[in-house]
């Protein structure tokens, strides 16, 4: 894969297969490339998952810590997602302080999830002052664009497959001690993210790194079940084009079309 | 409709807002927005050369934007320096006035805008984008339009525009949304659209209503200050 950024030439190419609906790869413009979904890639981890959509791969590791609840919710757990774009997975990506898209896509996969209702975090409380902090990092390993729909599902999963550490006599974590006892999650909250992506007047879904890179502008919708209603629980647009009411509106429908279709294609690995 | 706001506004109603232009006068263009108790100034300073020079554009100048909360704007007294949080909202600051500049006479140039959260009470990033707006006018920088920008919220199955804080941290039924938007005046070009909770994607066009009527009004504010400051 080439460092270099993506040509002007090839974005003006882009732009014109997309006004006909095409796609290099030969997809629509709002087909998802093949998604699979691998469990336990890291066995010290609580829960950890490799979400592979395409050539874009990305693991999300759950770790569950005993702490303090934080002063304004001391009837709770915690929820804390960080990650970084490690070098690794790209040549686009390097060491450092992180920048905007490495603080970026953790608080996506964050509000995704805390939004949704997946997680009871009232059921998270040992005793009082003691409290389960659930902590999931996300890690790219593969960059080939839509890492944020990836790792939401990566982060989705892991929770879903991660067990309680045990606890000894004084409610510290013994990670030694291995439990059956699974997260107190809803089960038919099922958290994704959808993320739209525009250049010129074409919106495509799941962009390879080349397309992504082409976008003038992304918007990403949490997405999930609730009470038996589809709910949108977080939305980010970013980039400086600005979007319509009309294309704000014609997402609507494909949104819930593709939860659905996201859903239904997890399910065998669920 | 269903809910009883505590302040006795009525869903469509903002908190009572104030602007002023002209409030830094070091800067070459600032001004002051509020919503209720919540206190936003931003200050623009430029365009100026860039340094270092490797990051300079030819063929447009460029914005920056940095949004933060003073110290103690809020009860929980923040660490000074940028979070995680405000360098989210910094960028979107940017994304959000930058469709309504036109930088390209001033190539290799930087804006930057500076906006500070001197009171909180939900609604900071848009009282930012508001008084940023205010504050690129103030300067003169070429603008293709203004900038407003609201939170719409629902709170259970209600739309209501403009939350408080006490409103953000409501509970029960479907919960609190907050619904940040920001778009290029009297068009239906949205420049920042961000959510957090829980809504129907069918009711995605009642927030949309929402905003532009809330933004309409927010437009009239800004074109007021921006006529007292030329002293009409």
């Amino acid at each position: 894969m080439s460092t270099m950024d993506t040509s002007n030439l090839t974005i003006e190419t882009l732009r014109q297969m997309f006004e006909q609906g095409k796609r290099f790869d030969g997809r629509s413009l709002k087909d998802y490339r093949p998604i699979t979904v691998e469990h336990n890639v890291s066995n010290k981890a609580e829960g950890s998952t490799r979400v592979r959509i395409g050539k874009t791969e990305v693991l999300a590791g759950v770790k569950l810590q005993v702490g303090a609840p934080y002063p304004d919710s001391k009837d709770k757990g915690n929820l804390m997602v960080s990650g970084d774009l490690l070098p690794l997975a790209s040549p686009r990506f390097e060491s450092g302080p992180p920048g905007f898209n490495a603080i970026e896509l953790p608080r996506l996969v964050d509000r995704a999830i805390r939004e949704s209702g997946m997680i009871d975090f009232k059921k998270l409380v040992i005793t009082g002052e003691k409290v389960w902090t659930v902590i999931i990092d996300v890690f790219p390993i593969n960059d080939d664009g839509n890492l944020i729909d990836a790792a939401t599902i990566a982060a989705s999963v892991a929770l879903k497959d991660a067990t309680f550490p045990g606890l000894d006599k004084d409610n510290n974590v013994d990670y030694h001690i291995k439990t059956q006892n699974k997260l107190p999650l809803s089960k038919e909250t099922f958290p994704v993210s959808i993320s739209f992506y525009k250049l010129g007047s074409s919106l495509f879904l799941d962009p390879t790194r080349e397309e992504e890179e082409a976008a003038e502008a992304r918007i990403t919708f949490g997405i999930s079940l609730w009470n038996g209603q589809n709910m949108i629980n977080s939305c980010q647009k970013r980039g400086a084009k600005p979007l319509s009411r009309a294309e704000v509106e014609s997402m609507m429908p494909i949104l819930l079309e593709k939860q659905i279709y996201l859903n239904e294609k997890l399910k065998k690995f669920l | 409709m269903a809910l009883k706001r505590e302040d006795g506004r009525k869903a469509s109603d903002l908190r009572p807002m104030q602007a002023k232009v002209g409030v830094v006068p070091n800067a070459d263009g600032s001004a002051i927005f509020t919503f209720g108790d919540t206190i936003a100034i931003a200050a623009v300073y430029g365009p100026k050369q860039l340094h270092p020079q490797h990051m300079q554009d030819p063929s447009t100048g460029i914005l920056r934007c940095n949004y933060d909360l003073l110290s103690f704007s809020v009860s929980d007294r923040k660490k000074p320096g940028p979070s995680r949080r405000s360098q989210e909202l910094s960028k979107m600051t940017q994304w959000a006035l930058e469709p309504a500049l036109d930088l390209e006479g001033f190539p290799n140039t930087v804006i930057d805008v500076e906006v500070q959260i001197i009171q909180a009470d939900a609604g900071t990033r848009t009282a930012g984008i508001n008084a940023a707006a205010l504050a690129l006018a103030h300067a003169g920088v070429p603008m293709r339009n203004l900038v407003c920008a609201v939170a719409i919220g629902k709170l259970d199955k209600d739309i209501v525009v403009d939350l408080d804080k006490s409103e953000e941290d409501f509970e029960g039924g479907e919960g609190p949304t907050d619904f940040p938007v920001a778009k290029l005046a009297n068009t239906d070009q949205y420049t920042l659209l961000q959510l957090d909770g829980k809504i129907q994607p069918e009711r995605v066009k009642e927030v949309l209503s929402f905003a532009d009527e809330s933004c309409a009004k927010i437009y009239e504010i800004q074109k007021k200050a921006l006529k007292e400051a030329l002293g009409e």
